[in-house]
């Protein structure tokens, strides 16, 4: 990599930015329109290579300062919690559970327990794909 | 109470073991171990009058009640008789265990959770009225037995001879499965009871004898009959309360058990008198035989074990004949079957006890360099001389009786005509008089050699000294029954073994009082087995004054026949040929793995597509092939062309991306967003993941391809392409129901309140499918770590190295 490349940097700084907006967007619409965790995950993964594409790792791990094995598992407990949370009110494993609420800013929503577990999907994909990225790049 | 439950009580307890055993530290663990045996000794022997008048007791819980699988705690005379030999010298086995094993060396934690997990596995095995659990227990004590053989695990021959003893057990125990679920076939139930009952329904059933044979090799792996006996004289490898235990009162009698109790069902087929009982004489000849080779005291008392459990086998299978035959004996036969197990636990408990502290107090267990212990360990001496007398079949002792009873059987059988007993069945009497002057030789080797003659106490690597009283309590309480068994044969026949005859006999007897034999030590001079003990004790005395002579013959077997050597083959190649197989076509370049992956796929997919006739095509309802599609198949073929092609790598990845970027446009094209996102998503990260790793990866080079693998790569992936193509098309072509996109269109926003169909479908209807593909993915994420922090870490040490 070049050490400075100055248009690709403060690029990449700006569309950083953008990316990781849109996939918020995009994993929020998932419910109704494309979009979802998975797809989410996968933007802001995509957001953070082009971070390491125009910097270099280490001022990526500088800038994000997050154990990504330890999101990965945030992630999977956050999935795995909420299909377990279901037993806890004695109907079956996974059972999903939604309702309409009248929020102040945000008017009428609709609140949905997938999306805690979809917020899961999100994090172990971040997780997952940044661990693998991290340390291939890494190894030298 | 449920008493089922009970059989659980021991594994429950070996939980609170390994805490015990680290927070309490000044007491030896076994005094806690040894209050649950004590305790179901003492319940279950409530249940005496209870099968003592023909009764039973049932109790169970569901395990799958849908497949009719549960536990179920059958208590009648055979299953109490085994339940009281269980938990009864159990509990002295943990008593001498506590004397035997040093609180301060020894890992005592393992010790005891193994053993009580044992105990659990041989309750539920004689108490399970259902097949099907009674396999899960089966299978527990091979692993139980497994931990406890193997428990001095640093020694290499305590892990050779727990694998070994596993392997035979385990194998033999699969077999039994397969004939539990013939029987549960046949039978529709896997009930013993109900197997019993409905038996005329399904006996004549070709399939009925496999069950018998797979059955056996259950029973006689177990109960270490011939061929199978090898793995119990390398179990010695155990610690002398597990062989104690294990090797006398209970795993060894599983297979015992079986038998007796697969007896009303199996007594029907010749098949399985003549194996039970030929293999049972055999395993008695053999055992007995080369018990006199053995040097080491433990080695004499196994291969004493494996005669001895011969003996009752072969009683098993001559009392299995009382259903063809109204002869008395045979219902005697059975009723000595029950008897010398009994005697035997009782008698060769004490001896392995004794054997134990030969071995602990002088340091050896080398019966040639023992000698004269006699005057230093008195007690010892006596407890052994009287389990030796008693295996040797000398009155006063119990075991005398047994033996008796066994050799009028045997007499009998020579008389019995069905199955051709006739013809063949002179050698019955014949072998067992032999046996049985061999089993008087090798007992009065045992006891005479170690305690009598020259002392030779310079040569041990301890000094001997009598061994301390609480040792020595188990051995002289079991020394006692021993002597008891001689002076009440009668109570006992009442109360233990007439209820477990009538419970392997059921159709014989209404009432246990009438499957009791009143047995005699006195026959008068017209008996014949009184004059068959007289020429035992006769012949057998000679032999044993002139071993010095004889002994030399066990020198003429070579080595490399014998069956040890053959078990030895079979791991080696099993270990050593299996990885040369494997090395042949694992030639570790994954570009082979691929090859035979794909060809298996393609020629697999292919195949069955038309032999099944599956294969149709319907243009019918295809839409128009549009220009954009048409454009972007260019775009995709030449972007693969160039993958192929292509001598540089860069352009290779980029090739490689406009393929994944104009598959992208067909899911835009044909309506699916959500794919397309996610594709595009993939492709840019995974093109950018390799223009990262770019740096890493070795100059492109050919791997030395030919022309001609050149051309099976092609074939194969032609034939790939082909396949993939041709299942695509029928897919499209057989609608046999309706698409099921219908179901989520309606309820997605009712059941799941959602819109988008797939991530719906993601998060909620197949929510499992997701839940395990993130758990996939971090499982990768960490392997990948785990893979590359190791290579540096291995790279970092090597580097210290030079």
């Amino acid at each position: 990599m070049k050490k400075n490349n100055v248009i690709l940097q403060t690029t990449a700084k700006v569309t950083f930015f953008i990316i990781s907006l849109f996939s918020i967007h995009i994993f929020f619409a998932g419910h109704f329109a494309p979009g979802g965790g998975f797809v989410g995950g996968l933007l802001t993964t995509g957001a953070i290579v082009l971070l390491l594409l125009a910097f270099d790792l280490e001022t990526v791990q500088a800038t994000l300062p997050f154990n990504f094995t330890v999101v990965i598992g945030i992630g999977l407990l956050l999935s795995l919690g909420t299909a377990a949370g279901s037993i806890l009110f004695n109907v079956p494993f996974f059972t999903h559970a939604f309702a309409h609420f009248d929020l102040p800013l945000f008017g009428d929503t609709e609140l949905h327990t997938a999306m805690i577990f979809d917020s899961g999907v999100y994090l172990v994909v971040v997780g997952a794909a940044i661990t693998i990225i991290q340390s291939i790049g890494g190894d030298e | 109470m449920e008493f089922v439950w009970l059989i659980f009580l021991p594994a429950l307890a070996a939980l609170f073991i390994p805490t015990l055993f680290r927070r309490v530290a000044g007491i030896h663990t076994g005094w806690f171990v040894l209050i649950i045996p004590v305790v179901l000794f003492v319940y279950y022997s409530t249940y005496l009058p209870l099968t003592a008048s023909g009764e039973h007791a049932v109790s169970s819980f569901d395990w799958i009640p849908s497949l009719g699988i549960s536990f179920v705690s059958y208590l009648d005379g055979l299953s109490l008789l085994f339940t009281l030999l269980i938990t009864g010298i159990g509990a002295l086995v943990v008593l001498y265990s506590i004397f035997y094993l040093d609180r301060h060396k020894e890992k005592l934690g393992n010790f005891y959770v193994y053993l009580l997990l044992f105990m659990t596995a041989m309750l539920g095995v004689v108490q399970s009225d259902n097949v099907i659990s009674l396999y899960l227990f089966w299978e527990l004590t091979s692993i139980s037995s497994f931990l406890l053989i193997g428990y001095w695990y640093t020694r290499d021959g305590s892990r050779f001879g727990a694998l070994k003893s596993m392997m035979i057990t385990v194998g033999g125990g699969l077999m039994m499965l397969g004939g539990f679920v013939i029987l549960g076939i046949l039978g529709d139930t896997y009930s013993i009871r109900e197997l019993i009952s409905g038996l005329s329904d399904y006996s004549g059933d070709p399939l009925f004898t496999l069950a018998a044979v797979l059955l056996l090799f259950g029973a006689f792996t177990k109960s270490a009959q011939f061929p199978f006996y090898i793995w119990l004289p390398d179990a010695m490898e155990a610690p002398t309360p597990v062989s104690a235990y294990l090797h006398s009162a209970t795993m060894v009698k599983a297979g015992l058990y079986l038998v007796a109790r697969f007896t009303p069902i199996f007594a029907e087929s010749s098949v399985w008198i003549w194996l039970v009982s030929g293999i049972g004489l055999l395993t008695l000849m053999w055992g007995s035989f080369f018990a006199v080779k053995q040097t080491d005291l433990k080695g004499i008392l196994a291969f004493s074990t494996v005669s001895q459990l011969g003996l009752i086998m072969s009683l098993l299978g001559a009392g299995a004949i009382a259903y063809h035959s109204d002869a008395a004996l045979f219902r005697l036969a059975m009723f000595a079957a029950i008897f010398h197990l009994v005697n035997h636990a009782v008698f060769k408990g004490s001896l392995f006890m004794i054997a134990g502290i030969v071995d602990h107090e002088t340091g050896t267990r080398d019966i040639r360099k023992l000698g004269g212990l006699m005057s230093v360990m008195p007690i010892s001496f006596t407890v052994a001389f009287i389990g030796g007398l008693s295996m040797a079949g000398i009155p006063p002792f119990g075991g005398f009786l047994s033996k008796e009873l066994f050799l009028e059987s045997m007499v009998a059988l020579k008389h019995f005509e069905l199955f051709n007993f006739d013809t063949w069945g002179i050698l019955f009497p014949v072998i067992a008089w032999v046996a049985s002057v061999f089993t008087f030789v090798y007992s009065f080797y045992f006891v005479f050699k170690t305690f009598t003659g020259e002392k030779k106490f310079d040569k041990l690597p301890l000094k001997p000294h009598e061994a301390p009283i609480g040792m020595l309590i188990s051995p002289i309480i079991l020394a006692v029954s021993v002597i008891a068994l001689f002076f009440i044969p009668n109570v006992v026949g009442k109360w233990l073994v007439a209820p477990a005859v009538m419970a392997a006999q059921p159709q014989l007897y209404s009432m246990p009082s009438e499957a009791a034999v009143h047995v005699q030590a006195w026959h008068g001079f017209g008996s014949v087995p009184m004059w068959l003990t007289v020429g035992v004790i006769a012949i057998g005395t000679i032999l044993f004054t002139s071993i010095k002579k004889w002994q030399p013959v066990y020198g003429l077997q070579p080595e490399m026949l014998s069956l040890n050597a053959l078990y030895d083959g079979v791991m080696t190649f099993s270990e050593k040929g299996m990885n040369k197989l494997s090395r042949f076509y694992m030639n570790g370049l994954i570009r082979t793995y691929l090859l035979y992956m794909f060809a298996f796929f393609s020629v697999m997919t292919i195949v069955v597509l038309f032999a099944k006739g599956a294969f149709e095509l319907d243009m019918s309802s295809l839409s128009p092939i549009t220009l954009f599609a048409v454009l972007n198949s260019i775009v995709a073929i030449l972007g693969t062309g160039m993958v192929i092609m292509s001598k540089n790598r860069i352009s290779a990845i980029i090739a490689l991306g406009a393929v994944g970027y104009s598959v992208a446009l067909f899911f835009v094209l044909f309506k699916a967003p959500d794919l397309a996102l996610t594709q595009l998503v993939i492709e840019t990260i995974s093109v950018a993941l390799f223009l990262l790793a770019f740096r890493h990866l070795p100059a492109l080079k050919t791997h030395g391809e030919t022309k001609k693998n050149k051309l099976v790569n092609g074939i194969i992936a032609g034939g790939v392409g082909l396949s993939v193509t041709l299942v695509a098309l029928s897919a499209h072509s057989n609608k046999l129901v309706a698409s099921i996109s219908q179901f989520y269109k309606d309820t997605v926003h009712t059941e799941a309140g959602g819109g988008n169909i797939v991530n719906v479908i993601l998060v909620d209807y197949r929510g499992f499918d997701t839940l395990f593909e993130i758990a996939v993915l971090s499982i990768a994420g960490i392997a990948v770590l785990g893979m590359i922090r190791l290579r540096l870490a291995r790279k970092e040490t090597d580097d210290e190295k030079k």
